[in-house]
């Protein structure tokens, strides 16, 4: 494999995380390196406790047989001691190897056969259930360690331990001078070229790969960021997203483990906002959709209100749009202008800030898709520095960052510290970055087709660089295509002026090779219905609120506000979308239409939907579809529906000269 | 499904027979249950499975007929004394207190272990705290065993009615009870939620040894959960034994009239 | 137009052109306020728990009253008196458990409201018997109030605080925050809590309805006592003493029949506000006003909330 020679990792030296930890538990051993929230109580643990915690399961997994180059399994939601179980293997050499716990059993699966894993850490039993329901799968599988007891009790399994058991007998263990020494060296041993995690990404087409990240290379990019947003020990983040994305290994555990901050557990997905707003952290990630569904909550909230606070916030608000951006990017503002803003500081934004849990954060990025121009402005004129950020996998994350007073909502940021960037000739984004990965794992000809000769990484994304550095992308390479009549189809790009607005929460886009772009939507429950209460509209269920004629109405009008927006668009005019209908189901990750990261999967739908999509095609009034859906627990049912199918009528594109793409 | 286990009867009902005015509730039923196993009562509506419980909890007494706790007849005997005995009950209408918070109505199911007194508790120190701070802790542990750490403070009165009932269960816990009475714990529920409730009523009779009676309409919730069923109608008993048998007896399926939820 | 400058402005003026009565005008309402709070407590406290509006709750009032005084004038010292009285009022709760609540449990709330009716006629009946009907006056000093006043030079004037009002004041506050405390902090407070707002959940958690019903008429009557006390040292001690009652039903109004805060604020908001209509808008009027006042406030009140200042909005989901 033809990667590019490695930049030389900074600072002190230290090259995998394990020996990070040690320094840590060193310098600031009393400082709080993890929260979490159990019991309603939180708890915290110092970085010389986490140490030793971490160091006794270690040796408590090597006893077990685990050793360098193995393959360890994380499996569960974000629980300090799956995080420690990641930095343990890594002390012995072994590659953590963390799964997405909401995964269906057939993709958890295939995942862990084809990474060959001969150990698993699993949260609880519902973890357990999941694995042993696959463990026939699995060849390699010696052992599964639960975190939580709870309702395991009578399981006899041979392969299941607790972790408190595999703690404790290293602990015992460790107090042999010679066996704690000889822990040690393995650690020293550790180099950073080796493997030190594998990520499997979830594929937008194809099964997942699992891309392979070096110890050196994850910290000489946390190292970067770290600095760019001058992230210290003082600071502190909520680890919520996934331990299987890229972000939540990157954000909080690398850019934790380089910077000495503390990362908190929430106590469970469900109060993940409640457990925000307790911790208060100063830095943050969400993607787009999560600040959307914030905006969209506070809105329903204010409707609720008296009418003294509706004017108050109306008020504040409107002062907030004239002046806050203004003020967050440091531009002259008039005195009177910033006297307004701070009374709406004290009066609206801060108690706002303070009940969304965003009072103390310094820097908030969001990346993952596009963020429209009014929801970003909302927050930023607030006084929330929320920044874009665009990265993969393969980059371990940050490709491209906004820096602070540089920030638009239209584009991704110029390249990050030390990353090439360029474009290529189709158009294509490609990069070479400090902490980009090694591989994918054991699919050597996949990791060829990735990269270009020269040791640049493909995107798969189509974008171009604006005239101040920022990288603006337009859609997934593969997936701009064109129309029968040659115009530019850019899918994505259709489908996120659609989900700026509120009550839309997805939607798809399709017209390769057609006459017309059509598009299939899903309503977004919580506004649509909120609207519903207030306008006396009655539903039993979410296909029979999608459904209703007014709702129809509702959307009919936005999507007609998106034509528009195209028709002003000379490149975009003519794919402007002629027939949408409202899906009666609303898409999910659980039934193959989204990714886990939740985008959607194109292709898949279309097939599973083709006959709505051949009813949008024909000028049907009313097309109807029969899919398979599929329960939590992997459990098949049926789901009958229909759908309305709405003709809009075009707008005329700007007159005169009007750009055909090639 | 839990195995039938062998063991002492801990309930028994003995030809209880209670009558309102003209009309007659319960005819001269008679069953027992087991120490730890999950009971069903199933019936028609108005077969007299609410008012059964109601006997067993005290709410009602019967006019004639016996009910034996551990061995010993019980006379009369009221609901919260049915409480102190080890006795928890839910209901069919949610029986919670609306204006309370999840958490506290949870805590009230601890008022019978409360033992500090008056003087200690008013002081709010020594003892009477540290007694607080275990009830607590138990109370959490609840909330932790049903998933219900995100409503925690939120008033019970505002919840979805499949909430509630969960709410409720784990009021019932609270109590540690050695006999748990539930009333229709699924109705209202969709698919998902009946799973968790059944998984939850499951875990309780492994892991905290609870024996449990329960009123139920779902034949597939039934079959899943039950050691041994009593099948009532129009006041009488008229099947007794294991779901299987019970599903396939004649009398048993003309009562419902083929029906089966 | 005089009218209106004699409604709106001329009462103001009076007012500042003699702020040490207004002092004075708002202190007697202050304590007549604090004292309408703690009988409109009693009743709280019963229909909290029980669900009962208690008729008998000014009798109760009288008649305990009564019975101190009736001892006292029996020889027995006043103190000694003081605690008996807290035994009678014990019993009297045990009493009305057994003998009217019990056997009308599961009775519609009329039903029990009439039998506080007769409650009323029985106590009205006993205190005659046992007593006499003769008026009787207050052993204020016996019990060690304190009497005279306290004058105070301020404001240009001077306003003249009787002691008693003062020691009044003071107690009944005491009162009104102990049972605030009880209520809110401890396990009986919290049962009696679950008891107003469940019977049937109540009743599975193990609390003994009754028990709890004996401490709330208990609870009630030592709050009659103090009633009694302090509205008996103002007048005599009367059968004519219950009509005070009656001027608990307006700040029941204000306040919601639920809530203990509601009593106290409701109290002082009527008390403050009888007294200064009474002294500076009762002469438009041709004076008095205060016997219908305390109900037109209330009314107004009504308009715009029906469960009062603090009564609990009802929590239902549709």
């Amino acid at each position: 494999m033809a990667l590019p020679p490695q930049r030389a990792s900074s600072g002190a030296g230290e090259d995998t995380f394990a020996k990070l930890l040690r320094r840590h538990a060193l310098l600031r051993g009393s400082r709080p390196a993890f929260r979490h929230k159990d019991l309603g109580v939180w708890r915290s643990w110092s970085w010389g406790e986490v140490y030793a915690q971490t160091r006794a399961l270690a040796q408590g997994l090597a006893t077990l047989g685990l050793s360098h180059g193995d393959r360890i399994a994380i499996v569960g939601a974000n629980k300090p001691r799956l995080y420690w179980s990641m930095t343990a293997g890594q002390m012995l050499g072994a590659v953590p190897l963390p799964v997405y716990a909401d995964a269906v059993a057939d993709e958890m699966a295939y995942v862990l056969g084809h990474a060959e894993v001969s150990l698993i850490v699993a949260q609880d039993q519902e973890q357990v259930d999941k694995i042993l329901s696959i463990a026939g799968r699995l060849p390699n599988l010696t052992r599964i360690l639960y975190d939580e007891a709870r309702g395991l009790a009578d399981y006899r399994d041979a392969r299941l331990g607790s972790l408190d058991a595999a703690i404790e007998a290293g602990q015992t263990a460790l107090s042999d001078p010679v066996v704690a020494a000889a822990l040690d060296a393995t650690i020293d041993a550790g180099k950073g070229a080796d493997p030190s995690v594998i990520l499997y990404t979830s594929g937008t087409t194809g099964r997942s790969k699992g891309v392979v990240l070096s110890g050196e290379r994850c910290i000489a990019a946390a190292r970067d960021t770290v600095a760019f947003d001058r992230l210290t020990d003082r600071d502190e983040a909520l680890a919520y997203l996934p331990l299987a994305w890229v972000g939540d290994h990157y954000l909080n555990y690398a850019q934790g483990f380089v910077a000495g901050f503390c990362m908190a557990c929430p106590e469970s997905a469900d109060t993940a906002p409640d457990d925000l707003r307790e911790i208060g952290p100063t830095f943050h990630f969400a993607p787009p959709r999560v600040f959307e569904a914030l905006l969209t909550r506070v809105m329903i909230r204010m409707e609720d209100a008296g009418a003294l606070k509706r004017a108050m916030f109306r008020h504040f608000l409107g002062v907030a749009k004239q002046w806050g951006e203004k003020i967050g990017n440091r531009e002259p503002v008039p005195l009177l202008a910033r006297a307004h803003y701070a009374l709406g500081e004290a009066l609206v934004y801060g108690p706002l800030k303070n009940v969304l849990g965003f009072s103390n954060i310094r820097v908030a990025y969001t990346a993952g898709e596009a963020i429209g121009a009014d929801l970003f402005a909302f927050y930023r004129s607030l006084g929330l520095n929320l920044k874009q950020l665009y990265g993969q996998t393969e980059a371990f994350l940050y490709v491209t960052a906004q820096a602070d007073g540089a920030v638009r909502s239209d584009a991704v940021g110029p390249p990050a510290p030390h990353v090439e960037l360029r474009i290529a000739e189709d158009g294509e984004v490609q990069f070479k970055s400090p902490g980009m990965f090694l591989g994918y794992y054991r699919e050597p000809e996949k990791t060829a087709e990735a990269l270009t000769a020269d040791g640049f990484v493909k995107t798969g994304d189509a974008g171009y660089i604006e005239p101040d550095g920022q990288l603006k992308i337009v859609d997934r390479a593969n997936d701009v295509g064109k129309l029968a009549s040659g115009q530019l189809f850019a899918p994505k790009y259709i489908e996120n002026k659609l989900k700026f607005f509120p009550n839309i929460k997805e939607a798809v886009a399709i017209g390769q090779g057609r006459d017309h772009v059509v598009a299939m939507l899903n309503i977004e429950l919580a506004s649509v219905g909120n609207w519903a209460e207030r306008n006396n509209v009655s539903y039993g269920s979410y296909q029979e609120l999608a459904g209703h004629p007014l709702v129809y109405a509702m959307i009919e009008a936005h999507v007609d506000e998106v034509n528009r927006a195209l028709a002003g668009d000379p490149v975009m005019a003519g794919a402007q979308i002629k027939r949408f209908l409202i899906l009666p189901k609303e898409l999910e990750a659980d039934d193959g239409e989204l990714t886990r990261t939740q985008k959607v999967r194109r292709s898949f739908i279309a097939e599973r939907y083709s006959s709505l999509v051949a009813g949008l095609h024909d000028g049907s009034a009313m097309a109807s579809v029969s899919t398979e859906i599929t329960y939590e627990d992997g459990r098949k049912g049926v789901l009958n529906g229909s759908a309305r199918i709405v003709e809009m009528t075009l707008h005329p594109a700007p007159s005169p000269r009007r750009e055909r793409a090639a | 499904m839990s195995g039938a286990r062998p063991g002492e009867i801990f309930l028994s009902v003995e030809g209880v027979s209670l009558s309102f005015g003209g009309v007659k509730a319960i005819r001269d039923v008679s069953f027992d249950i087991a120490k730890g196993e999950i009971r069903a009562i199933i019936g028609p509506n108005g077969a007299g499975k609410t008012s059964m419980l109601n006997v067993i909890n005290g709410f009602y007494h019967p006019q004639r007929g016996r009910i034996a706790f551990r061995g010993q007849t019980r006379h009369a005997m009221k609901p919260h004394e049915a409480a102190a005995h080890g006795i928890a009950r839910t209901f069919q209408n949610v029986a919670l207190f609306k204006g309370m918070s999840t958490l506290d109505n949870i805590m009230a199911g601890r008022t019978l272990r409360m033992r500090r007194g008056l003087f200690w508790q008013a002081l709010r120190h020594g003892p009477a705290l540290s007694e607080e701070i275990e009830h607590r802790r138990f109370c959490e542990g609840i909330v932790d065993f049903l998933e219900i750490e995100a409503i925690r403070k939120t008033p019970v009165g505002s919840l979805p009615y499949g909430l509630q009932k969960r709410v409720e269960l784990g009021r019932a816990l609270a109590m540690e009870p050695d006999l748990l009475l539930l009333d229709e714990p699924m109705a209202g529920m969709n698919l998902e939620e009946k799973e968790d409730m059944c998984r939850f009523i499951l875990d309780v009779n492994h892991q905290f040894g609870a024996t449990i009676a329960l009123i139920e309409h779902d034949m597939g919730v039934v079959m899943d959960l039950a050691d041994r069923v009593v099948v009532m109608e129009y006041g009488r008993k008229i099947a007794d034994g294991t779901p299987d048998a019970v599903k396939r007896d004649q009398t048993v399926i003309d009562a419902y009239l083929g029906v089966a939820h | 137009m005089s009218l209106l400058y004699q409604l709106f402005v001329d009462p103001f003026v009076q007012m500042a052109g003699a702020p040490d009565l207004l002092v004075q005008t708002i202190w007697e309402g202050f304590v007549g306020g604090v004292l309408y709070a703690l009988i409109a407590l009693g009743f709280v406290l019963i229909f909290k728990a029980s669900g009962v509006f208690n008729f008998a709750q000014g009798i109760m009032m009288v008649f305990a009253a009564l019975t101190l005084v009736g001892l006292h004038e029996k020889g027995v010292p006043a103190y000694l008196a003081l605690i008996a009285t807290i035994g009678v009022m014990y019993v009297l709760a045990l009493g009305v458990e057994r003998l009217v609540l019990r056997p009308l449990v599961n009775q519609p709330d009329i039903i029990l409201f009439m039998a506080t009716f007769g409650l009323t006629y029985f106590l009205i009946g006993l205190g005659e018997l046992v007593f006499g009907g003769n008026p009787k006056t207050m052993i204020t000093g016996e019990l060690y109030l304190p009497s005279g006043s306290l004058d105070l030079k301020m404001l240009g004037g001077t306003v003249s605080l009787q002691k008693i009002d003062i020691a009044a004041a003071i107690i009944a506050l005491a009162m009104v925050a102990g049972l605030g405390l009880f209520f809110q902090k401890t396990r009986i407070g919290r049962a009696l809590r679950a008891v107003a707002d469940d019977h049937q959940a109540a009743l599975s958690v193990g609390i003994s309805l009754n028990q709890i019903w004996v401490v709330v008429w208990f609870a009630a009557g030592i709050v009659a006592l103090a009633t009694g006390i302090f509205w008996g040292a103002r007048s005599d001690v009367s059968f004519a003493l219950q009509i005070v009652a009656l001027k608990a039903l307006p700040v029941l109004i204000l306040g919601g029949l639920t809530s203990i805060p509601g009593a106290i604020v409701g109290g002082l908001i009527i008390g403050i506000g009888e007294k200064l209509g009474e002294f500076y808008w009762g002469p438009i009027f041709g004076g008095g006003i205060d016997s219908w006042l305390a109900y037109f406030i209330a009314l107004a009140f009504l308009l715009f909330r029906p469960q009062g200042l603090f009564g609990e909005r009802i929590i239902e989901r549709i």
